[in-house]
């Protein structure tokens, strides 16, 4: 709890000028809008600006305002991990210089991506205020039937990989098919996943338990490959910053011309500087190591694609919806059974896609595969990033920071030669901390009337 | 006024396995007017309203849409020809700021991506027309006041440029000013020349707003009343029964007549 919120008052105690959103301290103003539009004559009271709309400042000065307001009445995002991953890697780097080399950094990150790659399809689940307990079984058991096919089998590697996920949507499917069409709780649905998938995992990979995959196969290079030529990182940056531009002039100058509300030139640039410069810093501890590594360029992408997908279409509009209120979402005609059904068939198929960088990690398919801390390790990621265990609100971007936080303290560990029984109590430790954040942060919302 | 009713019930009859909950109901909505359908607890309001919304069919009866014979059997029936319902709970999404609830189920889109930009655009001027003030349509809704989240709900249902909505308590649970508020916009949808469908159990809201009282007594018509010309006495004693109860129907069959309302139980099925 980085950001002491006071809790009570703020309703009215702040800057009720600015964030008039309740109904509380402005009863006056209230009163004269009421007397204006009572009486006959109405339509000339049709003012264009509203007296109590949320004004910000333009430029720098709104920005930080607004900032500050947000952390006051508790819609804290993603603050506290990034506050958190910057004191992870101060103290990690005090107790050992080799922490916040270009080497560990790049391994950290890759190694990070099957926990992040989960935890995307874990964002979906809780922001339909739901858990999904089988991811860590779905991952082994894809893993198992890659091997298998491939391997035993002898059948194409891509193929192979193609089945594999769909071993694992369709574990999902019949996860979401239980919970949404039978009305079984999603807890103990996915609880019986965990326990069966696991179970045919077992049987798939029958009495050798352990199947070595192709040294130089596809699946090894998902986390062995790197753009070594340092125009990749680079350019990929470039792009992504470009991109990320391009896109905040455009919208600007279509809210313009729309006349509604669009963010100031000055922004804009703020907002790029500050997506250019932690996505330049990565390309340059990349290209200071191996080059730039194809499970991060998987990773970032999917993050991508998933926040494309909940903030820009009609389905993440439907997942969010069903998440803050499925009876208003089945009123407005949206199909609650559908969406929960293929949700939880993207939970899985983001596992069994998890589950085959672990393979690769480890490069073979064996009978541990997705068990002991995995399934934890991904829920907690999701949660950490910022993504509310009460459904409604969340980013992939959050399954990201979350990752990068979990392996961060792994390999500080790992580096301090701390054994896993010291790790997984400091893991534990954060988990619980960004719940409690979670937890207070949603009450501070609701006090500030935001939740 | 206009002579034909935009929509017209005629003779709507809905049990439920024993208990007759709507008893040959019949009522009329004339474009640019404001009915209110009043009646005790358990006189067959929300039925009446599921029937003409899709979302309970009637039994028997007959329902009209501008002079001609339609049929209403699901929501989507009543949405196509131009009835919207906002119900008593409101249904909104706590989560979604004022413009991704308005829009909830009928995004607009732009090569397959939500059109943000757009439907803002329209949020405001649909906003703007019915005079509804907002701090900014995009906070959650969670942050809204009662009032507002009511008024939230009601523009919603005009997106659909209906011809009759249909208001269940759209006053219930609203402070003073947050009353006047949905009142007010309630006298802006007749300006616009839609009929209105004001059920309350509120004499004070339905006097100040409605042309029409319509009174339900054990799913059975009890009279329509024209506001300007009735006290609040008269609609009370209509709801209630003061002109039929335990005291008239002794007096009435010692008299020797039948007694009529008598035979039908109290009805209705709580939804």
């Amino acid at each position: 709890m980085t950001t002491g919120t006071p809790t009570g008052g703020a309703p009215t105690s702040g800057p009720s000028d600015r964030t008039a959103a309740g109904d509380g301290g402005q009863g006056s103003q209230l009163t004269k809008t009421a007397g204006a539009d009572g009486g006959g004559p109405a339509q000339a009271a049709v003012a264009s600006v509203d007296p109590r709309l949320l004004v910000r400042e333009r430029g720098f000065a709104g920005y930080l305002d607004d900032l500050l307001r947000r952390v006051r009445t508790g819609e804290l995002g993603s603050l506290p991990v990034i506050v958190g991953l910057i004191v992870i890697g101060i103290v990690f780097q005090l107790q050992d210089s080799a922490f916040l080399s270009a080497n560990n950094l790049s391994d950290l990150f890759v190694q990070s991506a099957g926990t992040g790659l989960i935890a995307v399809g874990i964002v979906f689940v809780l922001i339909l205020g739901e858990i999904d307990l089988s991811v860590g079984s779905v991952s082994g058991m894809s893993a198992a039937v890659l091997a298998v096919l491939n391997i035993n089998q002898g059948m194409n590697e891509v193929l192979a990989m193609v089945l594999a996920i769909l071993t694992g949507m369709a574990a999902g499917a019949v996860h979401g098919f239980f919970f949404a069409r039978i009305g079984v709780p999603a807890f103990v649905v996915t609880l019986a996943g965990l326990l069966g998938w696991n179970g045919l995992m077992l049987q798939i990979l029958g009495p050798s338990g352990t199947i070595n995959l192709d040294d130089d196969g596809v699946v090894a290079q998902l986390t062995n490959h790197y753009f070594a030529d340092k125009v990749w990182a680079m350019g990929l940056a470039t792009v992504c910053v470009l991109a990320f531009l391009g896109f905040s002039l455009l919208d600007a100058r279509r809210r313009k011309a729309a006349e509604v509300p669009s963010r100031p030139l000055s922004e804009i640039v703020l907002r790029t500087v500050v997506v250019a410069v932690p996505a330049y810093a990565a390309a340059f501890v990349f290209n200071s190591y191996k080059g730039l590594p194809l499970a991060v360029v998987v990773f970032v992408g999917v993050v991508v694609l998933g926040d494309f997908v909940l903030r820009r279409t009609r389905y993440g509009r439907q997942v969010f919806a069903v998440g803050g209120s499925s009876e208003a979402a089945g009123r407005a005609g949206i199909n609650v059974s559908m969406v929960r059904i293929t949700v939880y068939a993207l939970a899985g198929t983001m596992a069994a896609v998890g589950g085959l960088f672990f393979a690769s990690q480890i490069n073979a398919a064996n009978q541990s595969s997705g068990a002991g801390s995995l399934l934890m390790n991904c829920i907690a990621a999701a949660v950490i990033g910022g993504t509310s265990l009460f459904g409604g609100r969340g980013k992939t971007w959050s399954a990201l920071l979350g990752a990068l936080v979990i392996q961060s303290i792994n390999s500080g560990m790992a580096l301090l030669g701390t054994g896993s029984a010291v790790r997984d109590m400091i893991t534990g430790a954060v988990l619980l901390a960004a719940v409690v954040i979670d937890s207070v942060s949603r009450r501070t919302q609701k006090t500030a009337g935001r939740a | 006024m206009s002579a034909t009713p935009v929509l017209a019930l005629r003779g709507i009859s809905k049990r439920f396995g024993a208990v007759q909950a709507l008893t040959d109901v019949d009522l009329e909505i004339h474009p640019g007017e404001v009915v209110a359908l009043v009646g005790d607890n358990g006189a067959g309001k929300s039925t009446l309203v599921k029937a003409i919304a899709g979302v309970s069919p009637a039994d028997e009866g007959s329902i009209e849409w501008n002079g001609k014979p339609v049929r209403i059997d699901k929501p989507h029936d009543a949405q196509q020809l131009g009835i919207a319902t906002v119900y008593q709970d409101l249904a909104l999404c706590d989560n979604l700021d004022v413009v991704g609830n308005l829009f909830l189920g009928s995004e607009l889109t732009a090569r397959g991506v939500l059109d943000e930009v757009e439907m803002e655009r329209r949020a405001r001027t649909l906003l703007a027309t019915l005079s509804i003030r907002i701090p900014s349509v995009r906070i959650p809704v969670a942050s809204l006041s009662g009032g507002q989240r009511q008024t939230v709900a009601i523009a919603r249902s005009l997106l659909g440029e209906p011809r009759v909505v249909i208001l269940d308590e759209p006053t219930a649970a609203l402070g003073v000013e947050q009353t006047a508020q949905v009142l007010d916009l309630v006298e802006r949808l007749r300006e616009r020349e839609l009929g209105v469908l004001l059920i309350s159990h509120n004499m004070a809201d339905v006097r100040a707003v409605s042309d029409r009282v319509a009174v339900l007594r054990l799913g059975r018509n009890n009279g329509t009343f024209s506001v300007p010309d009735t006290t609040q006495e008269e609609i009370v004693s209509a709801i209630t029964g003061a002109t039929d109860n335990v005291v008239t129907r002794r007096n009435a069959r010692t008299a020797g007549a039948a007694p009529t309302a008598s035979t039908t139980s109290p009805t209705e099925v709580q939804q």
